[in-house]
């Protein structure tokens, strides 16, 4: 519920009221609050009442395999990080993105309806953060994101803004210029490949991902042979494969998620010219399902570090083991989508910048939103459950590190999993 | 377009010159892109084959051929469920969108059926008789829906204006779906590898077919000479048609009319089931969307092939699957589109529009009661 | 019916209705259980601690069974048995048949493991199935629960009317005062009035026991009190002259107006984007009336004019715009857009306009994707940004007014000005050559075509003039959310505008606004979240079943265009004429379409 605003006048009044007392009388916080820097608005926390932040992922429809893990992570972040300076923080009610922009701007329209909500966790679609981060940016709140990889979103990592770039928003994800860079390299370098098919499926993520490798191979001195896309939906896939083959390719690069990926590798057998060439995937389908799948065996598949291991987060002192066990615990499941760990520690950084950025005053809490940015801008070497974070001017935050493996044996995931044939890390 | 304008001469308007247009230019493209793709079949360097699409490469025999049966066997699959639709039309004059939600089901109950068969071993130990289990169940399941959709959602409407019917169906079809959605999940669900005897490619006739597709087609056919000999051949058969030319005095005639729709739901539905099957086998992977483009494809199948001319549904079905296999290849990567596969959804509508600007009654011609031939 | 024989014996029942109205009760349960609602929308809470969405999905549909079983068709020349304690019993029975599905199912879940394949056979639905009791206490209590609701849906026979509509309206208000809590708190914080939302609502949301019962409480006696009034003002409002009920008509529609110009200024971000997002399915609702309700033309890719819309006004005014980028003023496009939309209207309409009805549903369906596919191709991904979509859609720019996605408020009057041109040119038309053409192609397009009206450009005009209307919604769809992606123009938009326009009421413009409100404000749209945006994705099941439920109950909408109703229930009014004595007298006489 969020409270009236004759009733945040009031709790201003009171807040203003006992500053000055807390002025006047002995100072028992760490930062004096006429230090924070009000330039983008303050938020204040009455005793007893929660910090609010929100989280806003994909939760329904064909991409709530990478929503749901990423919303469950932020709850358990918030648990684990536990309280700020005597508050504890609530996350309300998971909005959900729908995987659009236009869901992404409704959703965000309700959070910054509430002048209370710090920051945004989310969202797990670069479409929906299109439309999202600008109003979030808009209201002086920050917008962590677990999952967005679009360069539009940050930066081409030569130092220019990205079309879409806001002050405020931020990503753990590596950004997908990193990616496919790592999937070019590793093609080129490693496999001597030099010509190759890529294949996307109309989404922005797999269209962009399949864009910057395309790009990559061809700085390379590779050439794309034929750069085609699939439908949602398709289930026959030799038509569009035979067009791969007419260029006839020794790799397809093909980042997108299930069940067209099945199709695909299920079909590639059977059409003439394809019999040798060598498949890899990304991350979209680096998951149980898709790798037990018997003709996947051999495949390669690029994406984030995931031996994330014994990697500890220093804000909740957890690491990536105990979270899966806790995770098993609570819902049953595995995670469907690598992207929690990214949420995890999104959720994390965004506590650590509210903690850093506030002052106490007798239970009532003043958050500056300039100082979560500027703390968040600030970020160097945090450790985290995937690596070590450091965020850049246009808020890429992620550790960047990418990874290719090979799945050995499709009957033995976890080995296929921790099989890492190659590592890509910026310089 | 086929109305018989008894005395009313037809004005030549401005629109009847643009499709006229429209028609040439059609006709125009789709000759150019086959001209384009021989040429480039002959000699890449060909100044046919350079003319648009300067990077052309052409497609070796192998993946011609390729094209050609995977274009068949969706065909068929088409056909299967186009039949449902085109029965439905033939006796009650609209479409049943759900149709394509019943196949739905008989893919999702072969999927659930295969899968438990699986986990007993069974159906490794024993393929064909849990392929009996498995067929026989989705056939059920399907036939069921068609009826039970039949008599809740359409039987009160029989009397109603045409289209509410129609809207109806959407209604059905977008019900079952989320039922589906909400019962099973949103996740994909993997049918049971084949047997690697049945699975494994087979050459006839110089054409490598995988055996998914071998029995994707043998089933069709069977299939369909079994519809034909019911429809044909049997009394039931005669009270369908007869119902479907005239309800009223198919009434008179002292036939149950009432049974007989409901018969006919039942082989729709029966066909779309086996449709169903045959999907789930040769994809593996089903969801509760898996019945949404099919259906319309299918739809598209039997207007195209002539609405109730049965012969005309199945040849639909296999003339649309080729043209979207195709199509992409041969027409528009010669005209110098790029990322033809994208577009085969498109291609397969576009070929509807030239087969009705064409042949507004489809390629084989409809056989409607009297009352439907507006 | 003033003669009714005496009731009925209590046990003389007519076993088999009870028992198949039992079993469908029984199993529509099961089903809403086993899809998972009951748990999923646990979630959101009508009346605090008691009654939360989840288990409202399920209550109703004892009480509905329970009222349905002792209502019968009453035939002409049978009397009817007065209702009485047989009555109660059946709609208890009913009830108690129907529980016990649940109570199967609570068994069942105990012994059967079968969560491969259904998901929702789960421990947390046992739980919520038994109040996590223990399984003796789940299986008595929905028989418990069954019978009590029945026989509390049965109980509307035989309490008198009065009561129990006082009853309903209470239900229906709790119900109601509970969904719209958004809207409610956020008008009152507008109005300043925000104590009023503490007592009303708990803390944390949903109403509280004290305040749903006052409400209910409250409702009753108003019910009660203003029993009578509604019809007298409606019989009032009737017996006025021609002059004096336009004089009327006038204010209602000028208060209705002021109401909608001053509501978003007392309205925060959340109602007025809410508002804004109906405002653009109004908009698209209208210009799809204007094809299907008064032309009759099913037309099931009317998406694509929405999308051509969006593209045009991303292509002229974003910076980003891959191909041209004039960045030309909203002001300026809007014109552009116009001539797109009519073009691609001509342009898809010629070849179809002279199909049959149901061909050219499935013709049109295609269309509507093959713009989308060409949208998202790579192929023209140079000139429409593919994937990728169009971004950086700047603020439209008005000169007084800066109208931008960040505004809701200001998007809300842009998307108003545009829905005021639609309801014009709606109404002018309906009542003028065209729109007298229209309708009489819709009934009849042969005997329309003999009475020499050119059919081909009528329906090629409607094809025209709802392409238009829609692109406007495109236009400032694509300027509200700044950008635009191929996936926001999905069939199932075109499916979704179809049934608001069925459900409101097909041909009155009305009742198209009305289910835009009720339907997109409730339920959402296909990615516009409503006020019940907890349903998710059980929003597209609520619209298939109420599609259905729609055309075999009610199939000419909520508020009925008579000119409509009437056509639909032609059979009827004859054999009412018929049963009346007044076989000569022509059905349509008297008719007075309620929008002209």
């Amino acid at each position: 519920m969020k409270p009236s605003r004759r009733l945040l006048m009031l709790m201003s009044i009171l807040a203003a009221f006992t500053l000055i007392a807390a002025a006047c009388g002995n100072d028992n916080s760490s930062t004096s609050s006429s230090s924070l820097d009000s330039s983008l608005g303050l938020v204040t926390v009455k005793s007893g009442e929660d910090i609010q932040i929100r989280s806003l992922e994909a939760i329904t429809g064909d991409v709530a395999f990478l929503g749901i893990p990423n919303e469950r992570a932020t709850t358990m972040a918030i648990a684990d990080y536990g309280q700020i300076k005597g508050h504890s923080v609530s996350m309300g009610t998971g909005l959900d993105d729908l995987c659009s922009a236009d869901g992404g701007q409704a959703a965000a329209q309700t959070i910054v309806a509430d002048e209370n909500v710090v920051g945004v966790i989310g969202t797990s679609c670069s479409g929906a953060a299109t439309a999202a981060a600008p109003l979030v940016s808009e209201a002086g709140m920050v917008m962590i994101s677990g999952s967005n990889t679009s360069p539009a979103l940050t930066s081409d990592l030569k130092g220019n803004a990205g079309a879409n770039w806001v002050p405020g928003y931020y990503r753990t994800a590596h950004n997908d210029l990193f990616q496919g860079k790592a999937a070019a390299t590793f093609a080129y370098d490693k496999l001597g490949v030099r010509k190759a098919a890529a294949i996307h499926d109309g989404d922005p993520y797999t269209e962009g991902l399949a864009t910057a490798f395309k790009d990559a191979f061809e700085k390379l001195g590779g050439t794309i042979t034929t750069f085609v896309a699939v439908n949602k939906g398709d289930t026959d896939m030799v038509p569009v494969l035979t067009e791969v083959a007419s260029g006839s390719p020794d790799l397809i690069f093909f980042p997108i998620f299930e069940p067209e990926g099945d199709f695909i590798v299920q079909q590639v057998g059977g059409v003439a010219g394809l019999e040798k060439v060598t498949l890899m995937a990304a991350d979209g389908l680096l998951n149980d399902n898709f790798l037990a799948i018997p003709e996947t065996a051999g495949m390669y598949f690029s994406g984030p570090d995931t031996r994330y291991g014994d990697n500890t987060n220093q804000a909740t002192g957890k690491n990536a083991n105990e979270f899966l066990v806790a995770y098993k615990d609570a819902y049953g499941e595995v995670p469907s989508a690598p992207f929690w760990a990214h949420s995890y520690d999104a959720t994390t950084l965004l506590l650590e910048a509210i903690k850093n950025s506030s002052s106490d005053d007798n239970g009532t809490l003043t958050i500056s939103r300039a100082g979560v940015r500027s703390y968040l801008y600030g970020v160097k070497n945090f450790s985290g459950l995937i690596g070590t974070l450091s965020c850049d001017q246009f808020g890429d935050c992620g550790s960047q590190k990418i990874t290719v493996i090979q799945n050995t044996d499709p009957t033995d995931i976890a080995a296929s999993k921790a099989n890492v044939v190659f590592e890509f890390a910026p310089s | 377009m086929t109305a018989v304008r008894v005395g009313s001469a037809r004005r030549v308007s401005w629109v009847d010159r643009f499709l006229t247009g429209l028609r040439i230019v059609l006709i125009a493209l789709i000759a150019a892109g086959l001209v384009a793709f021989v040429a480039q079949q002959i000699s890449v360097d060909n100044p046919f084959a350079r003319w648009r699409n300067p990077d052309a490469t052409g497609l070796t025999g192998d993946q011609l051929k390729g094209l050609v049966v995977t274009g068949i066997a969706q065909g068929s699959m088409y056909g299967l469920i186009a039949l449902g639709y085109s029965m439905v039309y033939g006796v009650l004059g609209f479409i049943n969108f759900a149709h394509g939600e019943v196949f739905m089901l008989g893919a999702m109950s072969g999927f659930v059926a295969s899968n438990k068969l699986s986990a007993n071993g069974y159906w490794e130990s024993n393929f064909f008789g849990s392929f009996v289990i498995v067929v026989v169940i989705a056939i059920l399941v399907s036939t069921a829906a068609a009826v039970i959709m039949e008599r809740v959602a359409y039987r009160p409407l029989r009397d109603s204006p045409r289209l509410i019917p129609l809207i109806t169906s959407i209604g059905v079809s977008f019900f079952i779906q989320n039922a589906v959605l909400g019962l099973l999940g949103p996740n994909s669900h993997s049918y049971p590898q084949l047997p690697e005897w049945l699975a494994k490619s087979r050459s006839i006739l110089t054409f490598e077919i995988p055996g998914t597709k071998v029995m994707v087609m043998v089933v069709a056919a069977l299939s369909m000479a079994v519809l034909w000999w019911v429809v044909e051949r049997t009394k039931t058969g005669k009270a369908m048609r007869a119902v479907a030319e005239d309800k009223e005095i198919a009434a008179l005639m002292g036939i149950n009319v009432d049974r007989t729709i409901v018969l006919t739901f039942a082989i729709g539905g029966a066909m779309a089931g086996i449709g169903g099957i045959l999907w789930g086998l040769s994809f593996r992977s089903v969801t509760h969307l898996t019945g949404f483009l099919p259906g319309i494809k299918a739809f598209t199948a039997a207007v195209v092939g002539g609405v109730g001319n049965l012969g005309g549904a199945m040849a639909g079905g296999v003339s649309l699957g080729a043209a979207e296999s195709l199509g992409p290849q041969l027409i528009l990567e010669p005209l110098g589109v790029s990322g033809v596969s994208q577009l085969r959804d498109a291609v397969a509508f576009t070929a509807l529009v030239v087969v009705l600007l064409f042949k507004p009654s489809g390629l084989f011609g409809e056989r409607l009661s009297e009352d439907d031939r507006t | 019916m003033s003669d009714t024989a005496p009731p009925k014996d209590l046990f003389d029942q007519d076993w088999r209705r009870i028992v198949r109205l039992g079993a469908i009760t029984g199993l529509s349960l099961i089903f809403v259980a086993l899809i998972g609602m009951l748990v999923q929308l646990d979630t959101r809470l009508i009346i605090r601690r008691y009654l939360s969405l989840g288990y409202l999905t399920i209550i109703w549909i004892p009480v509905v069974a329970g009222y349905l079983v002792s209502k019968e068709v009453v035939l002409e020349g049978v009397t009817p048995n007065r209702k009485g304690p047989s009555d109660v019993l059946a709609g208890a029975l009913t009830g108690l048949v129907g529980g016990a599905g649940l109570s199967l199912l609570v068994v069942l879940i105990d012994n059967f493991d079968i969560r491969d394949p259904l998901i929702n056979w789960s421990p947390q639905l046992l739980d919520q199935l038994t109040f996590a009791k223990g399984i003796g206490f789940g299986v008595v209590i929905w028989l418990v629960i069954g019978a009590g609701l029945g026989l509390f849906g049965s109980l509307s026979h035989v309490v008198p009317p009065l009561a129990s509509r006082a009853v309903n309206t209470a239900l229906f208000t709790i119900v109601s005062v509970s969904i719209l809590e958004t809207a409610i708190t956020d008008l009152l914080q507008g109005f300043g009035l925000s104590f009023v939302t503490d007592v009303v609502y708990a803390k944390r949301g949903a109403l509280t026991l004290t305040s749903a019962l006052v409400l209910g409480a409250v409702v009753m006696a108003i019910t009660v009190a203003a029993s009578g009034r509604g019809r007298e003002l409606r019989v009032r409002y009737d017996a006025l002259d021609a002059p004096r009920r336009k004089t009327a008509n006038l204010g209602l529609w000028a208060a209705g107006v002021m109401v909608l110009l001053v509501l978003p200024l007392f309205l925060g971000k959340i109602m007025n984007e809410l508002l804004a997002n109906v405002g653009l399915f109004v908009l698209l609702a209208l210009g799809l009336n204007i094809v299907v309700g008064l032309a009759g033309i099913l037309d099931l890719g009317y998406v694509a004019f929405f999308a051509v819309g969006g593209y045009t006004t991303a292509v002229l005014t974003s910076p980003n715009s891959p191909w041209i980028s004039p960045q030309l003023p909203f002001v300026v496009v809007i014109f552009v857009v116009i001539i797109a939309a009519a073009f691609v209207g001509l342009a898809v309409g010629a070849p179809v306009i002279r199909m049959r009805g149901d061909y050219l549903a499935i013709v049109t369906l295609g269309f509507g994707e093959i713009v989308r596919l060409l949208f998202l191709s790579d192929w023209l991904s140079p000139y429409f940004g593919g994937a990728q979509g169009i971004t950086n859609i700047p603020p439209v720019d008005l000169g007084f007014a800066e109208v931008k996605g960040s505004d809701p408020r200001s998007v809300f009057y842009l998307v108003l000005f545009f829905c005021a041109i639609a309801i014009y040119v709606s109404w002018r038309l309906q009542s003028s050559r065209l729109g007298r053409a229209w309708m009489a192609i819709r009934e009849d397009e042969k005997v329309a075509e003999a009475m020499g009206i050119n059919t081909v450009t009528a329906k090629l005009a409607a094809f025209v003039v709802g392409a238009i209307l829609a692109s406007f919604s495109g236009a400032v769809f694509a300027a509200k959310v700044g950008s635009i992606f191929p996936s926001s123009f999905l069939i199932l938009v075109s499916i979704i505008i179809l049934v608001v326009v069925i459900v409101g009421g097909m041909g009155n413009i009305i009742g198209v606004i009305v289910g835009a409100v009720v339907l997109i404000g409730v339920l959402g749209g296909p990615k516009q979240p409503g006020l019940l945006q907890e349903l998710g994705t059980y929003k597209l099941l609520i619209y298939g079943a109420l599609l259905v439920f729609m055309m075999l109950k009610r199939p000419e909408g909520l508020i009925p265009s008579a000119r409509r109703s009437h056509e639909l229930h032609q059979e009827e009014f004859l054999q009412d004429a018929w049963l009346r004595g007044e076989v000569d007298h022509d059905a349509e006489a008297g008719e007075g379409d309620a929008a002209t």
